[in-house]
Formats: structure tokens, C-alpha cells, sequence
């Protein structure tokens, strides 16, 4: 597969943008006036503490949570507001769905759809969001089952497997719908240890493979570093330092980010 | 036949079986029609329940309760007392009044279902961009109802031993035909009897395979 050798992650346009986002759980304030982009193809890492609102970041462009201010732009198109004659509208479900098609997430309890097999999880979305015939999203589903290592299961109900190999296919159902967006939520947090290494190697080999524009919020520093081409450590709503990850993870210039680091490395 | 003094009579039991059956017939046919309204109309309501704004949830909550409150002989005698100049058959309105009156606790029951299916189970749908109805079809509902098939099933034994309550409006279902059978001798002790043990032989295996599926769902 031709590779993406332009995800330096500072050249193209910009495939996610914050403007001015803002969002409120009642009287908390999570993100407050947050701006940043993500180029097509570049691998972004959130890190910072716990409630820094790094997985409210990704809910926001999955759509799971509403904004409470400013926008978002997917490749330059609004996804949850826009502005039509100097006001702020909210944008149908309907039409924030053709745009989330584009968008795949994983989460960390995986989230997989205990009444169907592993099959039918995989071909649920190709067949009834993008209109593929049956047989064709099967044999789509059969080569990313493969190459998650988990072809072998595709009869199976979720149920009867492992939490790592329950991740891979949630990924493989992610990637079925061919996104150019992956948001990775803490995808190893509720894994065992010993199953960690099995997930992390997959998404390493999507990473090599694919030009897919990622964001992910981990706590495995040595997966962040290995794939990312940015990191951003979030405190309390807003970037307080970001860069390759090289420069993050080694010389941290922000005491916070130094504290930070310290504490979970 | 006349029966004889001592207080039971094999011959005239026996007499009773082939009328009781007839009205087992009926009693069935409810059971099923009934269970099929409430079955269908029960996960309506919750749906609407659900998803509705509350300018339509709010009246609509208020019929659900009132038909909860109020009970099923009382619903019988005023719905055949208003449906029957236009309605022909007094057991069409059982059924639907027995239906509709067992919609109320399905409907309950399909939304402790509902509200047992984990937001990650919606978050993964939004997630594949699923369109609304195809979440609640293939992801929500089916997992609800799993959840709730143990219930929904007692609910269908209960509404099968309520079909007598149909005596009221002369619906020849299984009790009254026994009643107009004992009716004739004034002897009703035989053709009671066998009523409801026809009723115990066909809820207690049911009973008991409801609770298997509930111990192989748990």
C-alpha cells in the first residue's frame, strides 16, 4: 500500500479544527476556548491528567457530546454547529451523520454489540450506512479480520472472547467503514496486561499502513511516542505545551507537563 | 344427565370436559390475541415514551396510568357498554380491552429493558453513524427484549388466568361455559374444578419454562 509521507504534521490543510470550542457539563467548564488542528494524516496524542478533558475532545467529534460553544470543522465542513447570518445553528442529526460516516472510534470498553457475531458487528455499518451488498462487505470484513489476527472468530459472539481480542475486532469494525478520521479512546485501559501488547501492535501496523488522521488519548507513553507526530498535554481545558513527541517526552519544557510526566512514566 | 348426590361425579365431570373445552378455545385465543396487542403495542409506548417531546409524553403518560389504575372487569363492562352498538363480536373487545389493559405493564416492562442497555451499546451506533430507527432495531431492541423475556412472559401466564374476567361480558371463554354448564343441575363443583386445573396443567409447565430461559438469559 503506497504510504502517506507528508504526515509531518505540520504541512496540509487542516483535517480537524477546534474554533473557540467550549464545552460545559453544567456548572464544570471542560474545555475553554480551545483552538488546535490536525492535518490530514497526522497522528495526534492527547495526554495530561485525569478530567483535563482529553476524552471530551474525541466525544466532541464523534458527536456523542454536544458543543456548548464554538466549532468544530471536519476537511472543512461544520460538524455540530455552523454559523448561517452572524448566529450560531445547530446542525440536523441527519447532516451530522453523512460527515461522522468518515469518522470511526474506538472505545476502551470496546463497546461491541453483544447480539450479533463478530461478522455481523463488522458488517452492520458498511451494509446499512453505505449501501454495500452483503457478500461484499463480508469479504471487506474477512481481510480486516485478518489482519487483526481475529478471522478465525468471525462466528463468534463477542461474548466468548478475550477483552484484547473483543478491541481488535472493535477496530476492524471501526476501519470497515473506510474512515479518514480514527479517534482512539483509551483503548488498553480496561485491558489486562498481558493483552495490551496484541492491541497496541495492531493499531501500530494501521498506523504504518494507512494515511488515517488520528487522535488518541492513551496512557501508554511508549505507544504515544511511537506513533504520534504531535503531542499535546492538556491541563484543565487548554494545551499548556505541545510538540513531537521526542521533544515531549524528553525535555518537557512546562513544569506541569514535567510533573505529569514524572508521575506516569 | 342428572348427576348423583355424593359430591362428586366422574360421569358428569366427564360430560363437562368437551364444553370446557370449547371455552378453552376462546381463553387461548385471547391469551394469544391479547398477548400479541400488548406484545407489539407494549414496546410502542415505550418507545414513544422514550424518544417523544413532552408535550405528547405527557398526556400519553397520563392514559397509561389511568388504564393502570382502574381495573380490568370495570374496563370490560364500560368498553362493551360503548364499543358494542358498533363493534359485532363482544370477544374482539375482550381481547383488545385485555390487551390494551396488559400494554400498561409491558410497556413498563420493555422500558427497565431499554434503560438496561448500556450507553456504550448507543455510543458505538452513533459512532457507525447508524441512522436512528436501524439503532433501535438492530442494537437497542433486541438486547431490551432478551432482557425482558422472563417478564413479558409472566405477564402472558397472568393475562391468560384474567381471561375469566371475560364472564362479565358473556364471553363463552372456559369459566362461564363451566358456570352455564354447572347452571343446568345447579351442581357447579365438577365443571369448576376441571376449569381450573385445565388452567393449573397448562400455566404450570409454561411457568416453569420461563423460568429455565430466565436462568439460561441471567
Amino acid at each position: 500500500m503506497p504510504e502517506n509521507t507528508e504526515n509531518s504534521g505540520t504541512s496540509g490543510a487542516p483535517h480537524i479544527e477546534f474554533r473557540d470550542v467550549v464545552k460545559r457539563f453544567g456548572d464544570n467548564t471542560v474545555l475553554n476556548d480551545l483552538n488546535f488542528t490536525v492535518t490530514k494524516g497526522e497522528r495526534v496524542t492527547l495526554i495530561g491528567p485525569s478530567g483535563s478533558g482529553k476524552t471530551t475532545i474525541l466525544r466532541l467529534v464523534m458527536t456523542l457530546e454536544e458543543l456548548t460553544g464554538g466549532y468544530i470543522h471536519i476537511g472543512g465542513t461544520p460538524l455540530q454547529y455552523e454559523e448561517q447570518g452572524g448566529k450560531r445553528v445547530r446542525i440536523a442529526d441527519k447532516r451530522r451523520r453523512r460527515i461522522t460516516t468518515d469518522i470511526g472510534m474506538v472505545f476502551q470498553h470496546f463497546n461491541l454489540f453483544p447480539n450479533m457475531t463478530v461478522m455481523e458487528n463488522i458488517i452492520e455499518a458498511p451494509v446499512n450506512v453505505m449501501g454495500l451488498k452483503k457478500a461484499e462487505a463480508e469479504s471487506k470484513a474477512e481481510a480486516l479480520l485478518d489482519k487483526v489476527g481475529m478471522a478465525w472468530k468471525k462466528d463468534a459472539r463477542p461474548s466468548e472472547l478475550s477483552g484484547g481480542q473483543q478491541q481488535r475486532i472493535a477496530i476492524a469494525r471501526a476501519l470497515a467503514m473506510d474512515p479518514e478520521v480514527l479517534l482512539l479512546d483509551e483503548v488498553t485501559s480496561a485491558l489486562d496486561p498481558e493483552l495490551v501488547g496484541e492491541v497496541l501492535a495492531v493499531l501500530k501496523d494501521i498506523a504504518a499502513e494507512t494515511d488515517i488522521s488520528m487522535l488518541i488519548v492513551t496512557h501508554e507513553m511508549q505507544f504515544a511516542r511511537d506513533v504520534s507526530d504531535r503531542v499535546m498535554m492538556f491541563d484543565e481545558g487548554s494545551v499548556i505545551e505541545q510538540g513531537l513527541p521526542d521533544k515531549i517526552f524528553s525535555e518537557p519544557e512546562n513544569q506541569r507537563t514535567q510533573d505529569f510526566l514524572r508521575a506516569v512514566l | 344427565m342428572t348427576p348423583s348426590n355424593s359430591w362428586w361425579d366422574w360421569g358428569y365431570a366427564a360430560e363437562a370436559l368437551p364444553v370446557l373445552f370449547d371455552g378453552f378455545k376462546i381463553t387461548l385465543l385471547a391469551t394469544v390475541l391479547g398477548t400479541l396487542i400488548a406484545l407489539v403495542l407494549g414496546l410502542v409506548v415505550a418507545m414513544v415514551r422514550r424518544t417523544a417531546p413532552a408535550i405528547i409524553n405527557a398526556p400519553f403518560t397520563w392514559l397509561v396510568e389511568f388504564i393502570r389504575m382502574t381495573p380490568l372487569v370495570i374496563q370490560l363492562v364500560f368498553a362493551n357498554l360503548a364499543l358494542s352498538p358498533f363493534v359485532d363480536s363482544t370477544l374482539m373487545i375482550g381481547i383488545w380491552v385485555l390487551g390494551i389493559h396488559y400494554t400498561t405493564y409491558m410497556a413498563e416492562v420493555y422500558r427497565a429493558g431499554i434503560d438496561s442497555v448500556p450507553k456504550g451499546q448507543w455510543e458505538a451506533a452513533t459512532a457507525l453513524s447508524l441512522p436512528r430507527v436501524r439503532t433501535w432495531r438492530a442494537v437497542v431492541v433486541p438486547q431490551a427484549i432478551r432482557n425482558t423475556l422472563p417478564a413479558l412472559g409472566n405477564y402472558a401466564i397472568s393475562m391468560f388466568k384474567e381471561t375469566p374476567f371475560f364472564v362479565v361480558i358473556y364471553i363463552p371463554e372456559m369459566v362461564r361455559n363451566a358456570q352455564t354448564f354447572g347452571g343446568d343441575n345447579f351442581r357447579y363443583t365438577e365443571a369448576i374444578t376441571l376449569a381450573g386445573l385445565i388452567f393449573l396443567l397448562a400455566s404450570y409447565p409454561t411457568s416453569l419454562l420461563i423460568r429455565r430461559l430466565e436462568k439460561k438469559l441471567a
